[in-house]
């Protein structure tokens, strides 16, 4: 295991000595924003104390990278394989284009959170947050699975504005009682049923066991369902010159 | 059903005396234009089907067919003019937005048609190529602004990652999706043979197209189709894409209907689901969140490779570069508005940006006024027609071209303007099997090379007549561009003085 200090270093020294590194395990402690922790990290597993800052695990490839604090910005950038674990909350744009892999957020996650993201064969990627995400969640998604538990939120929608606008692919749910406002034309919605609630089951397990989260009493609550209207929103807009 | 207003924009001339009935022209006609009439043992077209794309013409083995613009006209009227007319049409009948391809065909002024170059006579000796070594070799990337030497005095000469060009000329962004497999496969044949670099477009990188990767260009666009650490780390440099010359401030859709199990193979997305790009990065609302990008694409090639910032040239667009400048990235891209698309919103191509040349010389003109041109390259793009378009950008301030449509005629494109309609019948923006086959990428990228083998003698003959034996010495070098017809203002822009003067 290799144990690197950070405090105020550079960045680009510090993914450097990253990069360089044979180690399967590396720790990072006294982390203060550096950005771009675990850049495109393959087949290995990144711990980080103290809070991580913007980019991280951009273009993450297959490596384990676990926060204990919160991270910055764009956490996930177009990741394609691998797992983020946030003990604490998001920044914006969480999971941006996320590819594959998942992103386990204990608290909330800001702004944008999953936009854009997609699937392709076995590549389904997952974005599960334990509270409550900011406008703009799964903007475009086109595929993939988000989850938000709304833990602390008295049944309440734990989503800001405009959620699922342009979705075209993948599922939303929701764990409220109320429907978040604005929800787009784009997007269908309807209450889980009994299929819906095995397929969360299965989500669920590791995100629980992580967090030590009882999976049985946050399934018992009333969970939404959203997915696009159509895999095509844009067939009818145009006529041809 | 309601009447339909639309009046077909060509007629099929078939020179019946000619015609041999071999059914050639309905054997290639993807649109369905040719028919043999069995009862008379004639052909038959429908010519309201017609996109005047010469492919029956060329094929035709007797030259019985041509096509001409009919003379069908609604009644003269200088302003309510008949395209104007039948775009109101269109849009009562289905309520679309107005779908177009390639550059614009309005008559905006081109530039450089108004720009004449410079040539040596008694004073200034002008140099002949085919005697004397002609170097146009050209370097993309940030140049060092201090020389530094190391203890023993020798210079440093280690460089931030560059691009080496034998030609200052590269083949500009074209997805797969957009372009067929067989387009694609001839530019990337022809980049590796020229030393030059094509570019993936934001439709991935396909998997046999990996062994060209040092000629290879990556873009990484807002729908990040296809983006992944091998995928950046297969090319020679990464484009960021944040806007395009034929579709400023728009993003893209390839609609699902183009989708098919190779696209969605290279794209990473699903089969028959729209693939769509935003119109902005939604990571990205200022310069520091595209440095963030930039950084963030250069950790994920530990800086070995040169990141380009791709833009649509805009309004604001000096100060819009000077901010790009300072973001870290390496090299600019800017694409005029006469650009080309395999799909646009006709009335943001018509309308949206401005011409490259006003760009440039307003892009160049402000890093150097800045001090911070040494920290960039410019490329520039948007209907680079010749090798003189290619003289006049460089003695404006470019450092390289780039070339798309003039890469596409050279494969056989005849310009019909219907790339959206995914039935190019000549094998380019098509993913029909059979129609792919038609394009030869062996044939094909023999031609570009041609092209740009033949550009490339002729700009070194221009530089000659220059004096000038280095692309270096030309570049930004404005006194060997005189303006023809061009008010104040322009030549003002353009930092270049009248014919004569």
């Amino acid at each position: 295991m290799k144990h690197i200090v950070v405090k105020s270093r550079d960045y680009q020294e510090v993914n450097q000595e990253i990069r360089s590194t044979k180690d399967k395990n590396i720790v990072l402690s006294e982390v203060f924003g550096q950005r771009y922790l675990g850049s495109s990290l393959k087949d290995r597993e990144l711990t980080i104390e103290g809070t991580a800052g913007n980019a991280l695990g951009c273009f993450l490839d297959g490596g384990i990278i676990t926060v204990h604090g919160n991270a910055q910005d764009a956490t996930g950038d177009t990741m394609n394989d691998g797992k983020i674990v946030i003990h604490g909350s998001c920044g914006d744009g969480t999971g941006l284009a996320m590819r594959g892999g998942a992103i386990y957020i204990r608290d909330s996650s800001g702004y944008r959170s999953g936009i854009h993201m997609k699937a392709y064969e076995d590549k389904q990627p997952l974005l599960i947050i334990g509270e409550r995400a900011g406008s703009f969640l799964g903007e475009y998604q086109a595929g993939g699975t988000i989850i938000v538990l709304g833990r602390n939120q008295a049944g309440k929608s734990p989503v800001g504005y405009f959620c699922g606008t342009g979705m075209h692919g993948g599922t939303i749910y929701l764990r409220c009682d109320t429907l978040p406002v604005s929800l787009p034309p784009q997007v269908a919605v309807r209450d889980a049923d009994e299929a819906d609630m095995q397929v969360l089951g299965g989500l669920l397990e590791e995100y629980c066991s992580l967090f030590a989260f009882d999976k049985t009493e946050l399934l018992a609550s009333h969970f939404f369902v959203l997915q696009p209207n159509s895999a095509t929103p844009y067939k009818m807009l145009y006529t041809h010159v | 059903m309601a009447i339909n207003y639309l009046y077909p924009d060509f007629e099929v001339q078939r020179n019946e005396s000619r015609c041999i009935t071999c059914r050639v022209c309905e054997r290639q006609c993807a649109n369905l234009v040719h028919h043999y009439d069995a009862e008379t043992g004639r052909m038959t077209s429908d010519e309201s089907l017609c996109v005047n794309c010469h492919r029956c013409v060329s094929l035709c083995p007797t030259r019985a067919l041509k096509i001409v613009k009919t003379d069908h006209v609604f009644k003269e009227n200088a302003n309510w003019r008949g395209e104007v007319i039948q775009d109101i049409y269109r849009q009562a009948e289905t309520g679309g937005v107005l779908l177009a391809s390639m550059g614009t065909p309005k008559p905006y002024p081109v530039y450089w048609d108004k720009m004449l170059i410079n040539a040596s006579q008694v004073t200034n000796p002008s140099i002949d190529p085919l005697r004397e070594p002609m170097e146009t070799t050209t370097f993309l990337g940030k140049k060092s602004t201090t020389i530094r030497r190391d203890e023993q005095g020798k210079l440093i000469t280690d460089t931030t990652p560059q691009l080496k060009l034998a030609i200052p000329i590269m083949f500009s962004a074209m997805s797969y999706g957009s372009i067929s497999y067989n387009a694609h496969k001839s530019l990337a044949l022809a980049a590796e043979q020229l030393g030059t670099f094509y570019n993936t477009g934001e439709g991935g990188l396909h998997e046999d197209f990996y062994r060209h990767g040092k000629n290879t260009i990556v873009q990484v666009a807002s729908g990040r189709f296809g983006v992944h650490p091998g995928y950046l780390n297969a090319g020679a440099a990464i484009e960021i894409k944040m806007g395009q010359g034929a579709k400023p401030g728009i993003g893209g859709h390839l609609p699902g209907s183009k989708i098919g199990q190779d696209i969605s193979k290279t794209r990473m997305i699903p089969l028959h689901s729209d693939a769509i790009s935003p119109a902005p990065h939604h990571d990205i609302y200022s310069i520091e969140d595209l440095r963030q990008l930039v950084y963030a694409l250069k950790e994920a090639t530990n800086y070995t490779k040169p990141v380009i910032v791709k833009v649509a040239a805009v309004h604001n667009i000096s100060a819009i570069a000077s901010g790009i400048a300072r973001s870290g990235a390496d090299i600019i891209a800017i694409d005029g508005f006469r650009g080309g698309t395999g799909a646009a919103p006709a009335r943001i191509r018509d309308n949206v940006g401005i011409p490259i040349e006003l760009a440039l010389a307003s892009v160049d003109e402000r890093l150097r006024a800045e001090g911070i041109r040494n920290q960039v390259s410019l490329v520039v793009g948007g209907s680079i027609r010749s090798s003189a378009d290619v003289i006049k950008a460089i003695a404006l301030g470019a450092d390289a071209i780039y070339i798309a449509t003039s890469a596409l005629i050279a494969l056989g494109c005849h310009l019909c303007r219907t790339c959206h309609s995914g039935k190019c019948n000549w094998g380019i923006a098509t993913q029909n099997p059979e129609l792919v086959k038609r394009l030869n990428p062996e044939i094909g990228s023999e031609h570009l090379v041609n092209l740009l083998t033949a550009w490339n003698h002729e700009i070194k003959e221009m530089m000659g007549g220059m004096g000038i034996n280095s692309i270096e010495a030309l570049k930004g070098n404005r006194l060997m561009l005189r303006g023809i017809g061009l008010c104040d203002a322009e030549l003002r822009i353009l930092g270049i003085s009248h014919a004569g003067a």
